[in-house]
């Protein structure tokens, strides 16, 4: 597991937000997570006293700090929003069940939080159906942010480099794929593929992309050059 | 040219209709939650569907410089089928989102009594979650279906100022505007409206509350009628902020009401090669 970023990571974050009530917002979150991540089993309510305005109403049975995972687009804007709500999610120290429940109720933007946010709370590979799942689509958002540091860590081989295709066929820079040159180092099936979808290419009279050559040349495996 | 087209099912349509959409102007859609043509025989369809309109949707029209917002609802013909409506309990969780700018479309098709129970319900449900309404008035026996409607819309929580009466004509237009609602205006190559039809409709009730859209869908539709109702309106007399007024301003006043609209989609970046939505997927 990768450690939580420090404090100084959220300062930048308050300071990116579009306004002084979007950083009132945000801290209010981020109080309501963390009375979560120290009382994990009831559904906490948030202090009204403390409360700048009236916390949104959580759902029946979800603590209110979910609410604010929701809503966090419209409160912070949409560029802060994967952050914010990431945050969110380490900061109530979310586990694999609350992770999955709100990755399959989420919209595609809550979704690629879940995923941004697996590898600083996920340890084993509980939560690979998530990844897959988000592998699955061709929303390049839910894409690049499925094949960080947690797929590199716990996708199987098989999974992984099929993930490592999507990219290239989906436009999805190689640089979003987490630690590609370590695995894909002397990974000769992964640079068969790569050469079989290149010999593709170029028989269908296109040109193979860079991306791919640059891939290709981590497997380090010999006598592969298209 | 800027146009925003309150009312369009995007889902049914294709990449072609996207680009040949910006190329006429358009740059903001809502795309409210209605049938597929084939009935939905229980409430795991509509979550599928509901997921599509707050993923795959607004992503394939972020593709074309299109900013895609929806609205979420339990439409009024399967309302009427009791393996559907368990889906009411559903809705709170979908109107909470951030792309989520209307309750709708609701209103009534046959005007039965589960037509009644779940337009209350849903009018109820666009005050408690802070959104306007999309309200559909029916396609057959109109205008005493108007009537019941604004009843209904009266006695519920929701201001006539956060409610949009859809798919108005000149039988009932009329009623509608005295009720304080605001008055969209469909406009299809057969049915419905067409584009000389709304501006006659124009000059009589003016553009102040006045929206126009496409409803294009998968049954014969174009998702170009709304430039086709701007170029009328210019050509009868109209001017470019009359136009403006009735194909951006409007709408982003009525969806505004929802506090979570956002224009601000980058202009179309992956109209690359490489891009597998262009390709039609894998
Ligand atoms: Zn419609």
């Amino acid at each position: 597991m990768l450690t939580p970023p420090p404090s100084r990571t959220r300062a930048d974050l308050a300071a990116r937000l579009p306004d002084d009530q979007a950083r009132a917002w945000f801290a209010e979150a981020l109080a309501d997570a963390s009375r979560a991540a120290t009382a994990p089993q009831g559904p906490p309510a948030a202090d009204p006293a403390t409360a700048s305005e009236a916390p949104p109403a959580p759902a029946p049975g979800h603590p209110v700090w979910q609410s604010r995972f929701v809503t966090a687009g419209r409160h912070c804007g949409p560029d802060a929003a994967d952050d914010v709500r990431t945050l969110l999610l380490i900061e109530a120290r979310a586990d694999t069940e609350t992770l999955t429940r709100l990755y399959r109720e989420g919209s595609a933007p809550e979704r690629r939080a879940v995923l941004l946010a697996l590898p600083f709370l996920v340890d084993g590979p509980g939560a690979t159906p998530l990844v897959d799942d988000a592998l699955r689509t061709h929303d390049t958002r839910l894409v690049s942010a499925a094949v960080g540091p947690y797929a590199a860590e716990h996708l199987p081989p098989h999974a992984w480099r099929h993930a490592v295709l999507k990219c290239l066929f989906t436009g999805v820079p190689p640089a979003a794929v987490a630690d590609l040159a370590r695995r894909a180092a002397g990974d000769a099936e992964l640079a068969r593929m790569l050469t079989a979808l290149a010999a593709e290419r170029t028989a269908a009279g296109r040109e193979v992309p860079r991306d791919l050559r640059h891939a290709l040349t981590l497997t380090g495996v010999p006598n592969e050059e298209p | 040219m800027r146009i925003f087209d309150p009312h369009i099912h995007m889902t049914s349509r294709t990449t072609d209709d996207y680009a040949a959409m910006y190329a006429s102007g358009v740059r903001a859609v809502v795309e409210p939650a209605f049938w597929l043509g084939q009935p939905r025989t229980s409430p795991a369809s509509f979550l599928d569907y509901f997921d599509a309109l707050l993923g795959w949707e607004p992503f394939r029209a972020a593709q074309y410089g299109i900013a895609h917002h929806c609205a979420i609802a339990l439409n009024p013909k399967e309302a009427n089928d009791p393996r559907c409506t368990p889906v009411l309990d559903e809705l709170p969780r979908y109107l909470d989102k951030d792309s989520v700018v209307a309750v709708g479309e609701i209103g009534y098709d046959a005007m039965t009594p589960a037509e009644d129970t779940a337009l209350a319900a849903q009018l109820q449900l666009a005050a408690d979650h802070g959104l306007p309404a999309l309200v559909h008035t029916p396609h057959r026996d109109k205008l005493a279906g108007l009537h019941r409607t604004l009843d209904v819309v009266r006695e519920s929580a929701l201001p006539v100022e956060r409610t949009l009466l859809d798919h108005l004509n000149e039988t009932t237009v009329a009623a509608a505007a005295d009720s304080g609602c605001w008055l969209g205006f469909s406009v299809y190559p057969d049915t419905k409206m067409d584009p000389d039809r709304v501006v006659a409709v124009l000059r009589t009730f003016g553009t102040e509350r006045t929206l126009v859209n496409s409803a294009a869908d998968w049954g014969r539709s174009d998702p170009l009628k709304t430039r086709e109702v701007a170029d009328a309106m210019l050509a009868a007399g109209f001017t470019d902020d009359d136009v403006d007024r009735v194909l951006w301003r409007n709408p982003v006043a009525f969806y505004g009401l929802s506090g979570r609209l956002r224009l601000d989609v980058p202009a179309p970046d992956a109209l690359h090669e490489g891009n597998s939505v262009l390709r039609g997927g894998e």
